[in-house]
């Protein structure tokens, strides 16, 4: 592993975006995971869709649990502050944070120990209470920090690399944000990243709890024959469900595609996702739906992956609690304290 | 119609003499859970308020929600002693599944008071205590048809009764009820009625009651209310926007009294949105989560929490101290474990919260002795959170938190600003100020932070426990490491001058032997000192209101040769900190511990210390010089 600092000089072609950045902008400290690693691909799909999106990087809050998935924030958006907090809890943080100043972009980086071992609940938790944020787990199947344990996504019959079978049933996120009322759910593999950068932009798009579960193999402990988080393994068994473009509010929509296959949503903001369809029928605003074609591709021993669901008219956390537009964080004692003539009448009442 | 001697012995026979007081006794009221006396209860308390007599009112209740044992225990003390007192004077009987061990504590030439509506055998009452039966029930289901009212209002008319009995006048409590009742007249004759009919049946049955109510006036302008509200209130006028928290007694009502006073002062006039957000999270481990989330976004967020859930949250401490991000944790400590004494009181979570996690922790811990430094020290924690860069906590317990106490009235001072500590703008960072997350610029240990999304270029760092350099780089060398956690440890030492001093109450004459003491020992403490002093034992006393301590206590300690440090923890928590943090003798510190879950007693502090006291109580000057 090398750590040293990139060249700042950036190379004048590089292309710059409406905030007048390049790619470089958007780009972190130098990774220090094995090298293949699918949570790098997913840090670049990361910076290329933030680039793309004009997304300001100091207007993003990056957090994590603990993991090599979780180090991942420290790859991207160096610009952007960052939090690698403690292991299973990074959702509990990113709430609060969220209520502290509800003008950033939240993004949520975790693993698959992180978010489905050790910290289910607060993966559970934070996706009901609908906090706005763009949640990705990077899932390999195992605790690659820790050296190659079983999480609770591998699936059953997988074998681990030193030979052990896993007994117990998988746990898919997927099929649990759906359940608990994630208001957009996408599967991805780090290894396509024509189909993850747009399945991200949308996310950054949407307003509510964004859950995106990304296949992202570990060449160091799951990537054999017998792994069903391998490259190999998802290269053959991965079936999307759809292709995704996200057309921001102030871009007109040109792209052609066949009268039929083609869905498109609105959200909040004004943005279009437009899906190609792929698999025959198939409805992403259906939560039902999304859900029975998910069971359906596990049972055949399939990964479905694209968008599997979104509803464009989800409220989030902030709306349930009915919150000033205000950050927080900008409120001083003028609006937040009831000072001492209110607190002289609040004796009054207490003799 | 029974007439209240139909089931006791004659007074006549009683062989102690029956007691006689006034403006100096103890009532205790014991009541089902559920049955509507709570309110009856704090209406009889704070009616003697009302003719300027201080009280002292506590709860005692078992962990259950209806049918079970609870009981209201009232101390009346013209000379304002607000500690509990032990034993009782009158006993307010109105469940008969507790008559016997309720009957045990009446002191000798005590009082009983109890609904004769149903025969109690002979052989069930006391010979040495005066007995007066009402037949409330009885009353009650010849006055009122609906079965609520007749439930309800057995709570006003013994409250009647008392007053007749007591000398309360029945003007004062009428007008408790109009403020109560106020616009809802109906409720309000309803309750003026059941009073009277409580009140009229005493005067003529001429309940004989040596215990007497007085006009005094040794109230002031003291407020009256419960420690856990307090606590809330200082939250919001220390200008904490985030709650975030997980139910457990005795803590819950700080959250709730939170959420009541922002409805009220925390509601944007024009927009109707909430300046607030309280969440109540799915364990404690997601409540300081969020207020971790939050502190680091730069909002004031609390949690309220007991031993059970510094516990789950112990792990979230330890990142926040070394990460340096502002938590403030209010701990409403009780009894024991989970399973342990939910609804006693104790002071036994201070180690636990000193020294929370792993890694060479230490935590800054304020302890008030009543609702008003609740108030108080709520709004400082929030301060010295932001100021420090680290977890606070306001170490208060259930005897404090959950029972109304007499206090100083809250006080405000609105040139006061939040101190929102060591924070870099966009504007200095725009100059090109030097910014490093954890570099001591000051030489104090507090390093300067950026709120995210500060500046587009500058500013940004990468938040991690421990491993990293002062720019807040990835670095696991040793150096960087030591010079990060020395600094911390600069950073406490900062603190010291910071927090709330101790307070020094010097005997009148030179004297030996001192006392430590904190929290909500504070009020029998106070009362054992002036016993003890009439007695001819002189003591110094020094009330802790923080660690770390302050140098200040260490000079305290020295310059007595015995000195009591009272607590109410069975392993002397408090005096581990003073010998491990101050480095001091031990065999200086004598523990006085009461831990029975019940509030400690002027009368257990003045035994014990009579008990281990040394040495003549005095040392005149003049021997010492010769
Ligand atoms: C409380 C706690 N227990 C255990 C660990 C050790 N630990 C560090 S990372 C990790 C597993 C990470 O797995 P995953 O989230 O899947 O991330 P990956 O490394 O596979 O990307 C564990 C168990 C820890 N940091 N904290
Ligand atoms: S151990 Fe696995 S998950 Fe971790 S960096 Fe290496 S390949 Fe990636
Ligand atoms: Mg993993």
């Amino acid at each position: 592993m090398t750590y040293h600092a990139k060249p700042k000089l950036h190379h004048p072609s590089l292309a710059r975006n409406a905030v007048g950045l390049t790619r470089r902008d958007y780009e972190g400290k130098v990774s220090t995971l094995c090298a293949g690693c699918g949570h790098d691909s997913i840090s670049a799909a990361i910076i290329q869709a933030c680039w793309e999106l004009d997304v300001k990087p100091h207007r993003v809050a990056k957090l994590s649990g603990i993991g090599c998935s979780s180090k991942t924030p420290d790859y991207f958006l160096r610009n952007a502050h960052g939090f690698n907090a403690v292991h299973g809890r990074m959702p509990s943080v990113l709430t609060g944070a969220n209520l502290a100043n509800r003008e950033l972009l939240y993004l949520g980086v975790s693993g698959d120990g992180d978010s489905a071992s050790i910290g289910i609940g607060q993966f559970v938790h934070s996706i009901r209470r609908g906090v706005n944020m763009v949640y990705i787990v990077e899932n390999n199947g195992v605790y690659g920090l820790t050296k190659g344990q079983f999480s609770a996504t591998a699936d059953q019959g997988s074998t681990s690399k030193r030979g052990v079978v896993n007994a117990d049933q998988p746990i898919d996120l997927v099929g649990l944000a759906l359940q608990l009322g994630a208001s957009y759910v996408a599967r991805g593999f780090s290894g396509d990243k024509q189909q993850l950068v747009p399945l991200i932009k949308g996310a950054i798009h949407h307003r509510g709890a964004a859950f995106i579960d990304v296949i992202s193999p570990c060449v160091a402990f799951n990537n054999h024959a017998g792994s069903t988080k391998s490259y190999e393994y998802v290269r053959q068994h991965n079936e999307a469900v759809n292709r995704l473009d996200v057309i921001p509010c102030r871009s007109e929509i040109s792209v052609e595609y066949p009268e039929g296959s083609v869905v498109e949503v609105e959200q909040h903001d004004g943005s279009v996702l437009r899906l190609r369809k792929l698999a025959a029928g198939y409805d992403p605003t259906d939560r039902a739906a999304a859900l029975n074609l998910v069971l359906a591709h596990d049972s055949r021993g399939e990964v479905a992956t694209g968008l599997l669901f979104v509803d464009s008219a989800a409220h989030d956390l902030h709306q349930h609690l009915n919150t000033t537009e205000v950050p927080f964080n900008r409120l001083d004692a003028a609006v937040l304290c009831p000072g001492a003539a209110a607190l002289q009448r609040i004796n009054e009442g207490l003799r | 119609m029974n007439s209240p001697r139909d089931f006791g012995p004659e007074p006549s026979a009683r062989p102690v003499a029956p007691l006689a007081a006034v403006n100096d006794f103890v009532v205790k009221f014991a009541n089902v859970n559920g049955s509507g006396s709570a309110s009856a209860n704090e209406l009889f308390a704070k009616s003697i308020l009302r003719m300027g007599v201080p009280v002292s009112p506590r709860n005692i209740f078992p962990s259950n929600i209806q049918g079970l044992p609870t009981w209201y225990e009232v101390r009346v003390s013209e000379q304002g002693w607000l500690g509990r007192r032990g034993g009782v004077d009158l006993l307010v009987q109105m469940n008969p599944q507790t008559w016997e061990q309720d009957l045990a504590e009446i002191e000798p030439g005590g009082y009983l008071f109890y609904d004769s509506s149903r025969p109690i055998p002979l052989s069930s009452f006391r010979d040495d205590i005066g007995i007066i039966g009402m037949p409330i029930t009885e009353i009650c289901n010849r006055t009122y048809s609906d079965s609520r009212q007749r439930q309800l209002f057995k709570n006003i008319i013994y409250v009647g009764a008392l007053a007749a009995m007591l000398g309360i006048e029945p003007a004062v409590i009428e007008k408790l009820f109009g403020e109560q009742y106020r616009g809802k007249e109906k409720l309000l004759d309803a309750n003026v009625k059941a009073l009277h009919l409580g009140y009229d049946w005493a005067k003529n049955q001429g309940a004989p009651c040596g215990l007497r109510v007085q006009r005094a006036d040794r109230v002031g302008d003291r407020i009256f209310l419960e420690g856990n509200a307090a606590a809330a209130l200082g939250c919001v006028y220390g200008g904490a926007t985030v709650c975030a928290w997980y139910p457990i007694t005795p803590s819950s009502s700080v959250a709730e009294a939170f959420q009541k006073y922002c409805q009220k002062y925390r509601v944007d006039p024009d927009s109707k949105k909430n300046r607030y957000a309280i969440v109540q999270a799915e364990d404690e481990i997601a409540s300081i989560g969020m207020v971790v989330g939050a502190g680091w976004n730069g909002a004031r967020a609390f949690t309220a929490t007991s031993g059970p859930g510094v516990s789950l949250m112990t792990e979230f401490i330890g990142l926040a101290y070394f990460a340096e991000i502002p938590v403030t944790i209010i701990d409403v400590q009780r009894g024991g474990p989970s399973t342990g004494m939910p609804t006693r009181t104790q002071q036994a979570d201070v180690l636990a919260c000193a020294y929370a996690s792993h890694g060479d922790t230490k935590h800054v811990l304020l302890f008030p002795e009543d609702p008003a430094e609740c108030f108080e020290f709520a709004a400082t924690a929030l301060d010295l959170a932001d100021r420090l860069q680290t977890p606070v906590f306001l170490m208060t317990d259930l005897d404090i938190g959950m029972n109304q106490r007499l206090c100083a009235p809250l006080a405000w001072d609105d040139s006061r600003r939040y101190d929102r500590g060591k924070v870099m703008t966009a504007l200095e960072l725009e100059a090109g100020t030097d910014f490093r997350r954890y570099h001591d610029v000051d030489g104090d240990g507090i390093p300067y932070r950026t709120y995210p999304g500060t500046h587009p270029k500058r500013g940004g760092f990468f938040t991690r426990g421990t491993t990293r350099d002062s720019g807040a780089n990835y670095s696991e060398k040793g150096p960087d490491y030591i010079y990060n956690v020395q600094r911390l440890l600069k950073k406490f030492d900062t603190a010291r001058g910071l927090v709330p001093q101790p307070l020094l109450r010097e005997s009148a004459e030179k004297t030996r032997t001192g006392v430590l003491y904190y929290g909500s020992t504070s009020p029998a403490m106070v009362e054992a000192i002036e016993e003890l002093e009439a007695s001819g034992t002189l003591l110094d006393a020094m009330r802790l209101r923080a660690f770390p301590f302050p140098e200040s206590v260490r000079q305290f300690v020295l310059s007595h040769d015995q000195v009591f440090v009272v607590e109410q923890n069975r392993d002397a928590q408090l005096r581990s900190l003073l010998v491990n943090e101050l480095s001091l003798d031990p065999a200086r510190l004598i523990p006085i511990l009461h831990y029975d879950g019940t509030p400690i007693t002027a009368r257990f502090i003045v035994d014990a210390i009579g008990e281990q006291r040394r040495g003549p109580n005095v040392v005149p000057l003049k021997e010492h010089a010769a």
